[in-house]
């Protein structure tokens, strides 16, 4: 359940709610973390669940002394009035049998709160790809049939792929096509409630392997930001080989992978 | 490369994936991901009547019970909510229960309210509808003086799937802004990230982590990101903070886990604190108590007796 920071339950009609699904190399979430931390975006309250895994720390986004104390928790949501977008960021994985009830229960909020659309990053196991997908461009995307019109329109200007039909049971010859996402976690069970409770749903996803993911969340927001354009590129840059748009990394990505070495190993 | 059949999720380690190492030899590897989602779908469909009954029977012996020794009966509501209390002190694994034992249990009476019952894979209890004094690991007490003082000492571990049910049966639904939590437990020191080695680290040493509401200067430093803490002590933390309750987390990395006195001592400064000032006479006397704990466990733990 959503509970506000404040006093007073914010209104979120007609915003855009951006979410990540914890998936295959934790892209969504890394993308949810560069985009609440680039725009600075404030956080408005918890979602209060028994369906993710208890974590708490202090403040992933601080940037000085000040505000480096304030706690976070495993579900939070975040806010930015000026371009109406609101955010959650999931930060541990899902207790077994849970997943299917907590996509039910968010997006039974998100339509009570009469948000204009769900926007989903996510993922999917490389290694899973057909021969065409390997030729291709590494992202994709997915309509629920509530997507507006203009969302849909927009969507087929930019040329986009759309996530294709495999086989239900890939080892059976003549099995039934369908859309299966490997890796991506919750995704397909966002895109089916989406589907089933007339909630306009996007998703967008990457194809990756485990590694080092933060080059794909920089991908990911990338992506997302050809359509939603939620910062310019930086047109005085000098550097050609910078990307032109200034993602800001948080805090927490220190030690992404580890305390430092003992000197003794070397 | 395709995926070979369907592998079974472990709860423990998260959905496996197949992946190509460096010399071309196909290993499982688990997915930071945590569990293949699309796997429990497919395994629900699959599941038969016996399947559901057989998963039914398995939550009716994980759930978490509150219940009196000295009565047999359960607990009908929370805890707090037929003990309303204004200070709140959890102890979480064996050190920080012996750190309580010795330094605030010995001084004053407590007397014991109620005790959860539950059963994981990890912890010893065979037995879950009679607990032996020496097998309830999560006992609570009230100091007799003044009632409205709680402690427990909480031993064994609390699997994520009954962590919400422990919160439930203990803190109801809800909230309490008028107490304060104060909760200590032990993680090992390899658990916290620094830009130098972790074997150059001075372990035992603590760190604390509080809630927006909790106004007191904590008794060491706080926690840096990107550190962060699972289990029980998150769990209660998490609905500290969420509720606005003031609430503080001892954490002592230390690099034994079994119980040692130099990692117990480690929670001294914590006895400056104003949530168990008031509560502990006697330093020196308490000093003695921990040796003896101490020894008492070392004969229970040799292998040859």
């Amino acid at each position: 359940m959503f509970v506000p920071c404040g006093e007073s339950v914010p209104d979120l009609a007609g915003y855009t709610f951006l979410m990540p699904a914890v998936s295959v190399g934790n892209v969504g979430q890394l993308a949810m973390d560069l985009i609440i931390s680039t725009l600075n975006m404030c956080k408005i309250g918890y979602f209060y669940t028994d369906c993710l895994v208890p974590m708490v720390g202090n403040n992933p986004y601080a940037t000085a002394e000040e505000n480096s104390t304030e706690l976070s928790i495993n579900a939070e949501i975040y806010s930015l009035p000026s371009k109406k977008l609101v955010a959650l960021q999931l930060r541990s994985i899902f207790i077994k049998y849970k997943s299917k009830p907590f996509c039910e229960k968010l997006l039974s909020w998100v339509k009570s709160s009469n948000c204009a659309k769900v926007i989903v990053l996510s993922s999917s196991h490389s290694y899973h790809r057909n021969d065409l997908q390997l030729r291709s461009t590494p992202f994709r995307y997915l309509l629920t049939p509530f997507v507006q019109k203009s969302v849909q329109t927009k969507i087929m200007s930019l040329n986009w792929e759309e996530m294709e039909k495999s086989p239900c049971i890939p080892e059976i010859d003549d099995s039934e096509f369908c859309i299966r996402i490997p890796g991506g976690g919750i995704t397909k069970t966002l895109y089916d409630e989406g589907c089933s409770k007339e909630i306009p749903v996007v998703v967008l996803l990457k194809f990756v392997s485990e590694g080092d993911n933060i080059p794909d969340a920089l991908g990911l927001v990338e992506y997302l930001n050809e359509w939603l354009q939620i910062i310019k590129p930086c047109l005085q840059c000098d550097d050609p080989t910078k990307s032109a748009l200034q993602w800001k990394m948080p805090s927490s990505w220190r030690l992404l992978f580890g305390s430092g070495l003992p000197p003794a190993l070397f | 490369m395709r995926r070979v059949g369907a592998p079974r999720s472990c709860r423990d380690v998260g959905q496996d994936t197949m992946a190509a190492t460096f010399f071309g030899e196909v290993v499982r590897t688990p997915c930071r991901a945590g569990t293949e989602d699309q796997e429990e779908e497919e395994e629900g469909r699959r599941e038969t009547a016996e399947d559901r009954e057989v998963r039914r029977q398995l939550s009716r012996k994980r759930e978490v019970r509150l219940f009196r020794r000295q009565t047999k009966t359960s607990l009908e509501v929370s805890l707090l909510e037929k003990y309303p209390c204004s200070k709140f002190i959890i102890a979480i694994g064996n050190n920080a229960v012996a750190f309580l034992s010795s330094f605030v249990m010995n001084s004053g009476v407590w007397e014991e309210v109620g005790c959860a019952k539950l059963w994981n894979e990890w912890c010893r209890t065979t037995d879950t509808t009679h607990l032996s004094p020496a097998e309830a690991f999560c006992v609570f007490y009230h100091l007799k003086s003044n009632p409205s003082v709680l402690l427990c000492q909480c031993s064994c571990y609390v699997a994520e799937d009954q962590q919400y049910q422990w919160l439930e049966k203990v803190f109801g639904s809800c909230a309490r802004k008028n107490m304060q939590v104060t909760v200590l437990t032990c993680r090992h020191v390899t658990d916290y990230k620094t830009s130098e080695s972790t074997s150059s680290l001075h372990s035992p040493f603590l760190k604390a982590l509080k809630t927006q509401n909790f106004k007191e200067p904590p008794c060491c430093p706080l926690l840096e990101q990107p550190n962060i803490v699972h289990d029980l002590p998150a769990a209660v933390l998490s609905y500290c903070q969420v509720w606005k309750i003031p609430a503080v987390l001892y954490l002592c990395y230390t690099d034994v886990m079994k119980l040692d006195l130099i990692t117990v001592e480690a929670f001294k400064p914590i006895l400056s604190s104003r949530s168990l000032k008031g509560l502990v006479k006697n330093i020196p006397q308490s000093t003695e108590i921990l040796k003896k704990l101490m020894t008492t466990n070392e004969i229970q733990s040799n292998i040859y007796t």
